[in-house]
Formats: C-alpha cells, structure tokens, sequence
C-alpha cells in the first residue's frame, strides 16, 4: 500500500502559515526570551504575522483554488473574509499593547495563576510587570478563524472551531481589574462554548453517516442526490446550532452579554469584531456550499432566528444600563441584520446572488465599527478601571469634546445612519433579503433597527446634554497603539459610508466559493 | 448486534451528557457530561466509518480525542483559577454577571 502525498498548494497557505508561524515563534519567545524585553518582542512577532496574513492575502486576491487534499478552500470570499479577520485582529492586538491608559500598564493580569482578592494579587496589581502571554494565544485564535472561514472539510472546520475558541476562553479570563468577573466570563464561555461544539461535532457524525462524507462538494453531491433523508437534516441542524452560538445569534446569545462585560476591553473588541467575521463565514460556506441544494430545508431555520435575534438584541439592549453589555446586545441584533444577507440567494458558481457580498461587506464594516466603539470604551476611566455604566458618561462632551466625538460617530454607524458604514451595509443587506422576496423579514430588520437606534441614541444624548458628575470619570491620554486603532476605525466607518464603492465592487468580485 | 444498536446507544449517550449539562450545578460534573457528549460523538463516528465503509471516521474519531484532549488542559485550568478564588466550582455561585 502506498500513500500519496496530497497536493499542497504553500502559495494559498501562505497566509495561514504566516499567523500560525507567528504564533509558534511567540510561544517560543515566551519560554525562552529574557523578561524585560518579550512585551516589545511579542508585539511585534504578533504584528509581523497578522500584518504578513494580510499582505498575503492581498497578493493572492483572484485565486480559485481547492488545496492540502481537498481540505481548505482559497477562493474570493474566503481570501476577502481571511484579510477582513487579519486586518481587524492587528488592530486589536494593538488593543492588547496599549500601556498609556491603565496606571499598572496593561490590562491584563500579571499571574494568572494566583487567586483573585489574595495579599499576594493585591501585591501585584500595582507592579508595572507585563503579562505577555496573550500575545501568541490571540495570534492562534487568529489563525483558527482565518482556518475556519477556508475550511473545505467539516473536520477540519470542527478543528478550526477548536484552535480558535480555546485561545479565546483563556484569554477572556485574564483581565487585571475586576478578576472575579473576568474569571466567571471566562468559565461560562468555555463550558457554553463546549457545549455548542460538541452539538456541531454530532452534526458532522450524523452528515458524514448520511452522505459517506465530510467534503463540502461530496456532502452536496450526496444531497442533491437525494441520499440521507432524515439523518442530513438533523445534522444540518445540530451544525447550524453549533455555528450560530459562535455567532452569538440570538436564542444561542445567553454567553454574549456576560463575556462581553466581564473580558478585559480589549478582548471583547477583538471578539466582537473577529469572532462574528469567521463565525458568518463558515456559517455562509457551509450552507451555500455544502447545503445550497438543501436550501428550502435551513431557510425557514434561518428566517426564523433572524427575527428572534433582531428582535431580543434590540428590545434587550433598551434596558441595559451597562455600555459593554449594551454593545453586546447590539452585537445580538447585528447577527440578525447578518443573517438577513445569508437569505438572499446562494451565490454558488457564476448565479451570483446579492447576498454574499452584502454579507462580506457588512462584516467589515461592522468589525471595523465595533472594535472602535470598545476602543473609546478603554478610554474612559474612573478610578483605576473602566468606567462603563452608563451613568457615568454623563457630559462627556463637556469633559473631551473629542472622544464624545468618534464615539457619537461608532454609535451612529451602529445604528445605520446614513454617510456612516452601518447605513451602506444595512442597505445592501436588506435589499438582498428583498430582492429574494423576504420583505417581511426585511421589515422587521427595520423596525428592529429603529428601535436599537434609540439605545445608541441615549447615549450620544446622555454624553451631549446632560451635565457631568462632579466625581465623574477622567478621559486618559491613549498612547500610539489606541491612537492608531481609533483613526482608522474611525477613519474607514466614514469612508465605507461616504464612498463605500470600491469596496463594495470588491467585495462583488470576490463573492465566489469553489469546492 | 446491526449498527443501529451503536448509534441508539451513542444518541442516548449523548441526551445524557446534554441534560447533565443543563441540571447539574458543578462545572467539574458539567464538563464531564460535555466530555461524555464528546464520546458518544466517537462512538457515532466509529460505527458509521463501519457502516459506510470509508475509514474517515477512525481518523475523526482520533482528531475529536486530541481536541478533547486540548479542551481538558484549558477547561480545568479555568475551573481550578475560578476555585481557588471561591472555594466553590458551583455554577450557580457564578452570579456577578447578570441582567
């Protein structure tokens, strides 16, 4: 018997072998380089590989390739998906480096290991020690979700799934202030996320059975020749379920509020933006590629948890009073907006629908959007920690005219204002969903979409025309790495409102899948 | 004994795990039902690569333990820094984040 060796395009690879070799390099440093000087090492291993994951990406736009034995898939949307998650996870990283802002110079905890509240924690706070772990763990969960949006095989999606959650439950539990709650975040999200994957990884036994299979293309061969019946459909849905708790649609979003508020900031805006980008691309891949001839079996499934996640995110959202939580929320009702675009027609071979692109550019202009709002977030302190109750930005303006300013801006784009990002996207979203004859579901988007426009609204009120508290948070000075992010998310919320064009053609040309 | 006793035994399997996830109240004991849920999935994975013919679901069988593997290393890492803090692995004593 012999083995072949599967053909290995390392061209397409490149970009993964670029964030996972960063990762690798990061584990290295931080097990063998001197203390003083890993933060800066870190960084910039961190950088240079996403950055590398980036440009690459870049350079191999246009290719059409199913590579590594049939596993991964390097097509437009993939590659357009793979640069969106590099892009929005360098800046997040730059998140994690900021030191300006906490007195102890970073917002992660020094020792993880020692018990929160104890004399020796309490030692620690205040050393300007620096915790550089973080670095590599983002770095991996980078590659698993660029990993995961090229997965061609439901194995290696599962796989995907894996090295991109497990860097993030650890991650999330690392905040330097407020541990327990960072600590409770963390166990919740680990045990609710386990418990999706292990509903996803039932899926993929149950369609492997139906079809001999875990090949997209041969699970959608096998289904379009009408094989499996039942057991498809089961595990179709058990896959979806595991996707969408990813994708914290709501009714699997019961994590997202907790997690949200109890991870350090920076990590949140890292999940909020990355995490939502890959989760929507397997979720895209798998059921235009593998399940497009199974459309009218999931389109009720997914018109269904639309409405409901519009629906919970924005009525819920009304009622909270803290600004994380409220983001979380939003990022609810966002992942209804999403689904929107998945229903507009699947855009398998050259019968490109609308759908897909709508969908890639609402994922970057709602990423690039909410990792600026969480980054104002860290901003705004009081005490030692962040100041996030919404009481407490109360006249803000008064205080810094400008960061009420490019919050005002994040908050608008959120809510779909036009000349902002949010309005392109929402637009192209919701004409999909029409263009495919689901204007009920794009009425509810809208009427949903006015009702969480008040909860951002309250906000820009509440910064603008109240008075501020005599004890009231102080705004600190962000060193470079803030800086940086709040322009160019900044910046691009405008600009993929003003001119959205030459993105949105982009995209366009990009929305193909092969396999 | 036909395949179909496997896969009703590793369905039941799996129900098991899933309800002990949602009654039981201590993470240790909720992670082992996910772990159980894990297993049964193996055992799907086994009897179908049987049935099927193809030896796809040997190999997965093997991927899904090492992931499992990996997921025991982080889980109880993050249970046991959530212990030492409270003394207590309860799920319900988890309660700061709410509403």
């Amino acid at each position: 018997m012999t083995i072949e060796a599967p053909d290995l395009s390392l061209a397409a690879l490149a970009p993964l072998l670029f964030v996972f070799g960063a990762a690798c390099i990061g584990v290295l440093v931080e097990a063998f380089g001197p203390r003083d000087s890993r933060h800066p090492v870190q960084v910039a291993v961190a950088l240079v590989g996403t950055l590398g994951g980036l440009v690459t990406t870049v350079l191999l736009a246009g290719t059409r390739e199913v590579t590594a034995g049939g596993a991964l898939a390097v097509d437009g949307a993939g590659l357009f998906l793979q640069a969106t998650i590099a892009g929005l996870g360098a800046l997040s990283l730059l998140l994690f480096a900021e030191r300006n802002l906490d007195p102890a110079r970073s917002a992660f905890v020094v020792s993880a290991a020692v018990p929160a509240g104890s004399v020796r924690d309490r030692e620690l706070l205040t050393v300007q020690r620096v915790q550089t772990e973080v670095y590599p763990l983002a770095t991996f969960a980078i590659g698993g979700m660029m990993l995961f949006v090229t997965a061609n095989d439901l194995l290696v999606m599962f796989v995907a799934l894996e090295v991109l959650s497990l860097p993030l439950y650890l991650i999330s539990g690392l905040a330097r202030r407020r541990r327990l709650l960072s600590q409770e975040a963390a166990v919740k999200y680990f045990l609710l996320g386990s418990f999706a994957s292990a509903f996803f990884l039932y899926g993929v036994a149950l369609v492997y059975g139906a079809t001999g299979t875990v090949r997209l293309a041969g699970v959608r061969e096998a289904v379009a020749g009408a094989e499996g019946g039942t057991l498809v459909v089961l595990g179709l849905a058990l896959l979806v379920v595991g996707l969408l708790f990813k994708a914290s649609v709501a009714p699997f979003h019961t994590w997202t509020p907790d997690v949200y508020q109890g991870a350090p900031t920076p990590v949140t805006a890292f999940m909020a933006a990355c995490t939502k980008v890959a989760a929507f691309g397997a979720i895209l891949r798998l059921l235009y590629v593998a399940f497009g001839t199974e459309e009218w079996t999931w389109r009720p499934l997914v018109y269904g948890v639309a409405i409901v996640s519009m629906v919970i995110g924005a009525v819920l959202g009304l009622t909270q009073t803290d600004l994380k939580r409220m983001l979380a929320y939003s990022s609810v009702a966002h992942a209804g907006f999403l689904l929107t675009g998945v229903l507009g027609l699947p855009a398998t071979g050259d019968a490109a629908g609308s759908g897909l692109p709508a969908v890639m550019f609402y994922l970057l202009a709602y990423g690039l959007t909410t990792l600026g709002a969480f980054a104002v977030l860290t901003l705004v302190r009081s005490g030692e920690g962040e100041a996030t109750h919404l009481s407490q930005w109360a006249g803000l303006a008064q205080r810094s005219p400008l960061t009420a300013a490019v919050m005002s801006l994040f908050l608008l784009a959120l809510a779909g204002i036009p000349l902002t990002s949010g309005f392109t996207g929402k637009f192209a979203v919701f004409r999909a969903a029409i263009e495919d004859g689901a204007w009920p579901l794009a009425l509810v988007a809208l009427l949903a979409s006015a009702v969480a426009a008040f909860f951002y609204l309250r906000v820009i009120v509440l910064m603008y025309f109240s008075e501020p508290a005599v004890d009231g948070p102080t705004v600190g000075v962000p060193g470079l790495p803030t800086t940086i992010v709040l322009a160019v998310t900044a910046a691009a919320t405008l600009l993929l409102g003003i001119v959205p064009g030459a993105v949105l053609g982009l995209a366009d040309r990009a929305a193909i899948f092969v396999g | 004994m036909s395949v179909t006793h496997y896969l009703v035994l590793a369905a039941i399997l799996f129900t098991i795990g899933a309800v002990g996830v949602l009654v039981r109240r201590n993470a240790i004991v909720v992670f082992m039902c996910i772990e159980l849920m894990l297993n049964s999935v193996n055992l799907t994975l086994v009897t179908f690569a049987r049935a099927t013919g193809t030896i796809d679901g040997q190999i997965m069988a093997f991927f899904v333990m090492v992931v499992a593997a990996a997921e025991v290393v982080v889980g109880l890492a993050i249970i046991m820094s959530i212990y030492r803090t409270r003394r207590s692995a309860s799920v319900d004593d988890a309660n700061l984040l709410k509403y």
